[in-house]
């Protein structure tokens, strides 16, 4: 359980500024540090609790599962501890809830399953979330909180990116808006697909955001990285997404754009 | 474990090396002694042609990566020129600036107007750096989705040559949205409502090669490579070991054939005898048979049928379990 998350004590630390917290009181903040603004990462559960209607969520394809496609070492292991430390099949969790009654597709990575990374499962889940919105002519949202593809599952991995923006590609066909918003971490394979080709992207302050991990963009260059490199704010600073919101907005934030984007599929 | 494809084949290059001698000295010897030597170099031939086929025969997932790497090989500009006709390269992204990593242009195959694409390396230190070692950076990619669009717009065909290590890791590709860039490469490739045939003749390495490797039909040179991270990459991540390649390449099932078992490519070129860096004639010959075989299936099919088969295909990508466990 993370500070975020509702620790179960009645105290706990901030991850940045190191200060102690009431648990009950960094919960209640949405797992923003009330000395330093530091987001906690948060379970997909308590993301999709915080951001839609209250009641709003209706799970869907929960029961997809990965299996072990290229019989990768250790890839079984690491897929059933996962699925005992947060509950889930996989990281992403996906299903149809609502904005202030306006009806949104919506997909949401659990980054505490083997790192959000992007599999057959993940990808699948979030492609039906776009294939969703297709059919119920609804904006479709994505929160992203992922290191990258998942390398145990090979070249089918690298496939799972192509899939995804193929997706999104359609809705785009259609007019049906989306809306990513990057969450710490959003990495490698994800931000080079869906993730990256939004209508509107959005990123919660400080996220790490980039292509390369970082030891390999500092190893390949000589020149000293910047400050601030891979953080939601260097990607802002260059153009590549709208706007970055603290939490405590994102809501609002989103209703207001699914209003105002997805007024034409209300008639 | 050998590191470069040199190393591997040393044994072999060293036969090469004293075949190439034998023939000098029959080059310059007197007849009497030539029909001796004409002898000898026929024996080491056969020498040399027995050592290939054991060699080749255990080609493992890890050889296959140096042999994949090998600068002998045919690059993209080796297949264009030799295989098209009337190139004409096209350049700039019309934004920000020249990528020499991915080169493209129009030309014609078998007197058909097409766009090709390709990610070139290249072979000596100056080449290596004015290519950036075939990592391209978003102005690439961006030149590649103009190239894409001319072609989809005049109705012509697509071919894409797919070799790269990765795409460009830097600061300045990160500042200009390397993955955007890809992103959206890969998207409008989903758009083209022509045919698309991409070879991955040498590396096909991550996102910086499915970005144009969005085909109706994806086509593999017998010893490339395609995989989601390089295999030392890989090892550094699992085992904190970049040395460990060998193992993460057999882990990662990164060969064609693997590739084609799992029906993530459509086809598989074979390569001559001891890899196509030992023939590249041969391979080019190969290569030009493939596409023309699968450019003329592909057209057969309207552009809106193009367009749902490129979709229905990597839809269809993925294993998973799907209801109770």
């Amino acid at each position: 359980m993370r500070p975020g998350d509702g620790a179960s004590g009645v105290f706990c630390q901030c991850a940045e500024c190191k200060k102690i917290l009431l648990a009950g009181e960094l919960f209640e903040a949405l797992g923003v540090c009330p000395n330093c603004g530091h987001h906690h990462r948060l379970s997909a559960a308590r993301r999709i609790e915080v951001t839609f209607d209250p009641g709003s969520f209706e799970e869907l394809d929960a029961d997809l599962r990965s299996i072990d496609p290229i019989e990768f070492p250790e890839y079984s292991e690491k897929l059933r501890k996962a699925e005992a430390k947060t509950g889930s099949r996989d990281g992403v969790v996906s299903g149809v809830a609502a904005l202030d009654e306006i009806p949104v597709s919506v997909a949401v990575t659990d980054f505490d399953f083997m790192g959000g990374s992007l599999g057959s499962v993940a990808a699948e889940k979030i492609v039906r979330t776009f294939e969703r919105g297709l059919e119920r002519k609804t904006p479709v949202i994505v929160f992203s909180a992922s290191g990258g593809a998942r390398m145990q599952e090979g070249l089918f991995s690298l496939m799972q990116i192509a899939k995804t923006t193929a997706a999104v590609q359609r809705c785009r066909d259609q007019a049906i808006p989306y809306i990513s918003v990057f969450t710490d971490p959003t990495m490698a394979g994800v931000l080079a697909s869906h993730a990256s080709i939004a209508d509107v992207i959005l990123s919660e302050p400080k996220a790490l955001v980039g292509f390369a991990g970082a030891r390999v963009s500092k190893q390949a260059q000589v020149s000293k990285v910047p400050d601030n490199f891979q953080t939601a704010e260097f990607v802002f600073e260059h153009g590549m997404i709208d706007r970055i919101v603290p939490r405590k907005e994102m809501r609002p934030t989103l209703i207001r754009l699914v209003r105002a984007l997805g007024g034409h599929l209300r008639g | 474990m050998a590191k470069t494809w040199k190393e591997w084949e040393k044994p072999l290059l060293e036969l090469d090396e004293a075949l190439g001698k034998l023939r000098e000295l029959a080059r310059v010897a007197t007849p009497d002694r030539r029909a001796e030597l004409e002898r000898r170099i026929a024996e080491s031939e056969q020498r040399r042609n027995r050592y290939i086929d054991v060699m080749y025969s255990r080609l493992g997932p890890w050889e296959k990566v140096l042999v994949a790497r090998a600068e002998k090989r045919p690059y993209s500009l080796d297949y264009i020129n030799a295989l098209f006709t009337e190139f004409i390269e096209l350049d700039g992204d019309r934004r920000y600036g020249a990528d020499h990593a991915i080169v493209g242009g129009v030309a014609f195959f078998d007197e058909r107007p097409v766009m090709v694409v390709g990610h070139q390396k290249g072979r000596n230190i100056q080449e290596r750096q004015y290519r950036n070692f075939g990592m391209a950076k978003p102005e690439g990619y961006r030149k590649a989705m103009r190239l894409f669009d001319m072609a989809n717009r005049f109705r012509m065909p697509v071919v894409t040559f797919v070799d790269t290590p990765a795409a460009d890791p830097g600061v300045e590709s990160e500042s200009r949205g390397i993955s955007e860039a890809i992103a959206a490469a890969m998207q409008r490739m989903f758009e083209l409502k022509v045919p698309v045939v991409s070879v991955v003749h040498g590396e096909g390495g991550s996102g910086g090669a499915i970005g144009i490797a969005v085909a109706n039909r994806v086509l593999m040179l017998e010893h490339a490579i395609y995989s989601v991270i390089p295999p030392e990459g890989c090892a550094a991540i699992l085992w904190r070991d970049p040395d460990r390649g060998p193992q993460a390449a057999a882990a990662l099932r990164l060969t064609a054939q693997s590739a084609l078992e799992y029906g993530l490519i459509d086809d598989i070129i074979l390569e001559p005898h001891g890899g196509a860096h030992r023939d590249p004639p041969g391979a080019i010959r190969a290569v030009g048979e493939a596409l023309a075989r699968h450019l003329a299936e592909l057209g057969a099919f309207d552009g809106e049928a193009l367009q749902a088969d490129r979709y229905a295909k990597f839809r269809a990508m993925g294993r998973f379990g799907e209801g109770a466990a």
